[in-house]
């Protein structure tokens, strides 16, 4: 086996009882800390709760803070640390704790669901869509998104404010509305609606969500600040209101 | 029993990946109450791991492609074992569902023309895949979910109440499948499991259940598969009275990583071969072309020019042989890592940076990138990759009826996605998949709302659960609490897997399986005797010993049937009995529990209808088929 590695990780009950507990661990080469997880998991504590799937940051799942930074245990390699530096793996501080490193992340499904779906033109029928590359681009960075609900748990309006989730929905939520405003073929306006109901104002555009995203999505710069600028305009043009469907300028690619 | 959540639905989709939630979504439109069961979080399930594409014909790049084309291509992958029906269907059904996805908010990259932009991927005539750069199943999974959520809106204006015609139960695992009524009264009654968070039981009494749980690659070493891929839904099927078909043919994909260790078997997509990768060994030979069988020798390049040709000149040139149906290019790796020329670490190489700029692979490959970069240290635009075989996909699975998606043999029962058996014959297509299961998905919901649309008709009283299959079904899921000395089950699972490569894996022996067998009887013994620590809250050890009571049932089908088929034939190759017997293409594999044991029986292929069969050159044909068969073709009424 290889090196003996020290892990700190939090084990705890939703009822907020809990501690760090340490583990001393082989650590084999070009391993990942999800690896050392497992190898916790099978040799020493077989209930250790971990959420994953796919292992190579294509679902999303296995978000955690490791050294209280908001990362995918899947996509951090060991040799990313000092040899010696204890690692040290929490749940994601923004959401209630299930059990050990697995939160409760239904705030992030039900603020989604007050996003209306996508609405296209009435009578298109399936099969006549036509859009160019062009224009599906900016939507489709969007929705690279993993929903590995980093970004949410990051931003600092819901991290240390508890009473802001009731009317705050998150980096995430709002780009969904973002990648729906932009879609060439969508009829429906949200700008209003993710102003005055999903909290799009709290957003002080710091990018902070920006930078924990492991797809390297421009939150800030491509889905909020140009939605900001949608609001403006809705705002105090009530032409540009009415006719609010247009794609972004060009002043933002 | 108070502690048991009760739940009424009409119809309950267990899996929340592309076929469950294709399923739930036609069952919801039909106006049934719907449940959709997960044992991950909404979006995560297999589905949104998969990268190249789905395979519709809807001829954007090439207007030659059609429908049937595309059926002859399946077919002919699945080296003619596959339901010939449900290859019909799912060719002529695909092109719909892919623009159903398009009106539900799906993006897919473009053609010049503003149409859905169509790939290259291995076995398919035509650039065939729809895809979005190589995260394809992403941008699926997560169209359904959102059209479920638009559904959910629509029911919140009438009912004050998102979930009143469908919900989803996330992180929920099914465990038993209930039914009700004797021998030939037998049929669905619900299902019951428990929530993995809290470890508290749920029953859902429904008198449909549609299973769409994916695939079982997680009783095997190497695989590109996760925790989930337990085979819950076949043995749940085989437990209900249900049968399993062809469970001998595993898909190993030929491009899994090989370093480091720790990401052995991760996918590498197709797509990689399908833009301009070329596969070399040690020697720097593009060994592919010393492999492609008979069968295929009219379809593929003979020259490294000719290949090169085809990427830019398809009309002129023959494809490279670096796309031959997967199992050919797993067994070509294999047979170069054994010659001794191989990578460093047990693989061959793959290589797309001599032929494609740097910023081409970043734009059409860009996870493929990512992933070698941050996990393997490798920048695939300069250095080739190092692949081989990983294990990827179930052919087999549970046996249905071709349009109503219905299980055999269990009323009430239906099944779609990786799970059912019978479309992908003996070797599926790469993104053949993906069309499976909205095409099937929905047939899947179709079924059920019509079978329970008859059950009204007919005045007919819906089926209760048994108390006492709640009662036994509750103390089997607490049993491990109640192990004191018992093994752990990481350990467990680990030698099966390990037993399942070694002995059933991609070359086969009698022998070795026969060994098999013997070690998967010990194994029953050890899993029935797998102890846990902790509690009922998300405890995944726990989890994994009622997994491993699947994967185990399910393992032993997949030896059994292997043993059985005394021959070679897609993701079935055996050293003992090497090349396709014409005699064997006749012939289905059928699993059915009896007394706690698997037994096997042959059974038929369907024959093809006229229509179908005349798609083929009977010179193509003679090649698959026996003399008898053969004759028959000549006689046109013959065929049955
Ligand atoms: C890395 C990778 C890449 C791939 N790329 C492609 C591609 O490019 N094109 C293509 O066509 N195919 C591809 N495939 C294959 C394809 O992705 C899968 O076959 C397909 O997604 C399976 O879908 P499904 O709906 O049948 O099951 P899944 O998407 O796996 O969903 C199964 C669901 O069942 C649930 N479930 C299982 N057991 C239980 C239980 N006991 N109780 C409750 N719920 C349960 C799971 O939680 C999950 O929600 C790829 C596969 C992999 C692994
Ligand atoms: S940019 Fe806005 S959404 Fe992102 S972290 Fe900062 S405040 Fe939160
Ligand atoms: S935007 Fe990025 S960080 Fe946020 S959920 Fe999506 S993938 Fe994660
Ligand atoms: S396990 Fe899927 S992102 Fe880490």
């Amino acid at each position: 086996m290889g090196l003996k590695r020290n892990f700190r990780v939090w084990r705890g009950n939703s009822e907020g009882e809990g501690a760090l507990k340490d583990y001393e661990v082989d650590v084999l080469e070009g391993e990942v800390v999800l690896d050392v997880i497992f190898r916790i998991q099978a040799t020493q504590a077989t209930d250790l709760a971990v959420r994953w799937n796919c292992k190579a940051g294509k679902c999303g799942s296995c978000s955690v803070e490791i050294n209280g930074k908001p990362t995918l245990m899947c996509m951090t390699r060991m040799n990313t640390f000092e040899e010696n530096e204890t690692i040290t793996v929490t749940p994601l501080r923004t959401f209630p704790v299930t059990r050990d490193l697995v939160t409760d992340v239904s705030f992030n499904y039900a603020k989604a669901r007050e996003v209306p779906a996508f609405t296209p033109p009435v009578g298109l029928e399936p099969g006549d869509y036509r859009m160019s590359q062009e224009d599906v681009s900016r939507s489709q960075e969007f929705r690279k998104c993993i929903e590995c609900f980093l970004c949410q748990d990051t931003c600092h309006v819901i991290r240390d404010h508890e009473e802001n989730k009731t009317n705050f929905a998150g980096p995430r939520v709002l780009m969904r509305v973002a990648e729906l405003e932009m879609h060439p073929l969508d009829t429906l306006d949200r700008t209003r609606m993710a102003q005055e109901e999903l909290g799009l104002g709290y957003c002080n555009i710091t990018k902070c969500c920006t930078e924990s995203c492991p797809e390297h999505i421009q939150i800030t710069d491509n889905a909020l600040i140009p939605l900001k600028e949608r609001v403006v305009d809705v705002k105090y043009d009530p032409v540009k209101w009415l006719g609010n469907k247009i794609r972004v300028r060009s002043s933002n690619d | 029993m108070t502690d048991i959540e009760h739940f009424k639905h009409d119809v309950v989709v267990i899996g929340a990946g592309g076929a469950g939630l294709r399923a739930a979504i036609e069952s919801r439109e039909q106006g049934k109450n719907t449940a959709v069961i997960s044992k991950s979080l909404l979006g995560k399930a297999h589905t949104v791991m998969a990268e190249g594409g789905i395979a519709a014909s809807m001829g954007n790049v090439n207007s030659k492609d059609n429908w049937q084309v595309h059926f002859c291509d399946t077919m002919r992958g699945g080296k003619f074992l596959s339901h010939y029906r449900m290859a019909e269907l799912h060719a002529k059904e695909a092109p719909a569902r892919v623009w159903e996805l398009e009106s539900w908010g799906a993006l897919f990259d473009r053609t010049a023309e503003g149409k859905i932009s169509q790939r290259n991927f291995g076995g398919h005539e035509y650039p065939r895949l729809a895809h979005v750069g190589d995260r394809t199943g992403l941008e699926l999974i997560r169209t359904l979910q959102q059209k479920i959520v638009g559904l959910q809106q629509e029911d919140k204006k009438i009912s004050d109440d998102y979930e009143s015609r469908l919900r989803v139960f996330a992180e929920c695992t099914i465990t038993d499948i209930l039914l009700a009524g004797e021998g030939e009264n037998r049929r669905v009654a619900g299902a019951f499991g428990y929530r993995r968070d809290s470890g508290k039981f749920v029953l859902f009494e429904a008198p449909t259940v549609i299973i769409a749980t994916g695939g079982i690659g997680r009783s095997f070493k190497v695989s590109s598969n996760s925790w989930e891929y337990t085979g819950d839904g076949h043995a749940l099927a085989l437990r209900s009275g249900g049968t399993l078909v062809n469970m001998e043919f595993i898909q190993f994909h030929p491009t899994g990583m090989v370093w480091p260790p720790s990401v052995k078997g991760l996918l590498v997509t197709e797509s990689v071969r399908g833009d301009g990768g070329v596969l070399t060994n040690s020697e720097d030979r593009r060994f592919m072309f010393d492999y492609i069988p008979d069968v295929f020798k009219d379809q593929y390049a003979k020259t490294e020019e000719e290949a090169d040709g085809w990427y830019t000149d398809p009309e002129n040139n023959k494809r490279p042989p670096e796309l031959l149906p997967r199992d050919e290019v797993s067994r070509s790796i294999m047979a170069e890592v054994k010659a001794g020329r191989g990578s460093p670490h047990g693989g061959v190489f793959l290589d797309v940076s001599k032929r494609l700029s740097a910023e081409t692979i970043k734009e059409k490959l860009p996870s493929m990138w990512h992933q070698f970069k941050e996990l393997a240290d490798v920048d695939i635009t300069e250095e080739s990759m190092e692949v081989g075989p990983t294990c990827h996909y179930v052919m087999g699975g549970v046996e249905v009826d071709s349009d109503s998606a219905a299980a055999v043999g269990v009323p009430g029962l239906f099944c779609a996605g990786e799970a059912a058996g019978g479309l992908h014959g003996s070797n599926r297509l790469g993104g053949n998949s993906l069309s499976d299961l909205l095409v099937f998905g929905r047939r899947a919901g179709m079924g059920a709302v019509e079978y329970l649309n008859e059950m009204d008709e007919a005045g007919a009283i819906r089926p209760s659960v048994r108390q006492q299959d709640v009662n036994a079904a509750v103390e089997a899921a607490l049993a491990p609490f109640n192990q004191v000395e018992g093994e752990n089950p990481y350990t467990v699972q680990q030698d099966l897997q390990d037993v399942m490569a070694d002995l059933v894996g991609i070359i086969r022996t009698g022998d070795e399986m026969r060994s098999a067998l013997d070690r998967l009887a010990e194994m029953r013994v050890r899993v029935a005797n797998v102890a846990v620590m902790g509690g009922r809250e998300y405890n995944p050890g726990w989890h994994l010993a009622l997994d491993l009571h699947h994967q185990m049932l399910v393992s032993e089908c997949v030896a059994k049937s292997a043993l059985a088929r005394e021959e070679s034939r897609g993701g079935h190759t055996r050293n003992d009995f090497q090349g396709m017997d014409p005699n064997w293409r006749m012939v289905n594999l059928i699993c059915r529990l009896s007394k706690d044991q698997v037994d096997i029986a042959k059974q038929d292929l369907p024959w093809m209808s006229e229509e179908l069969i005349s798609l083929f050159a009977v010179s193509e044909l003679s090649k698959y088929m026996t003399e008898v068969e053969l004759n028959q073709l000549r006689v046109p009424e013959g065929a049955v």
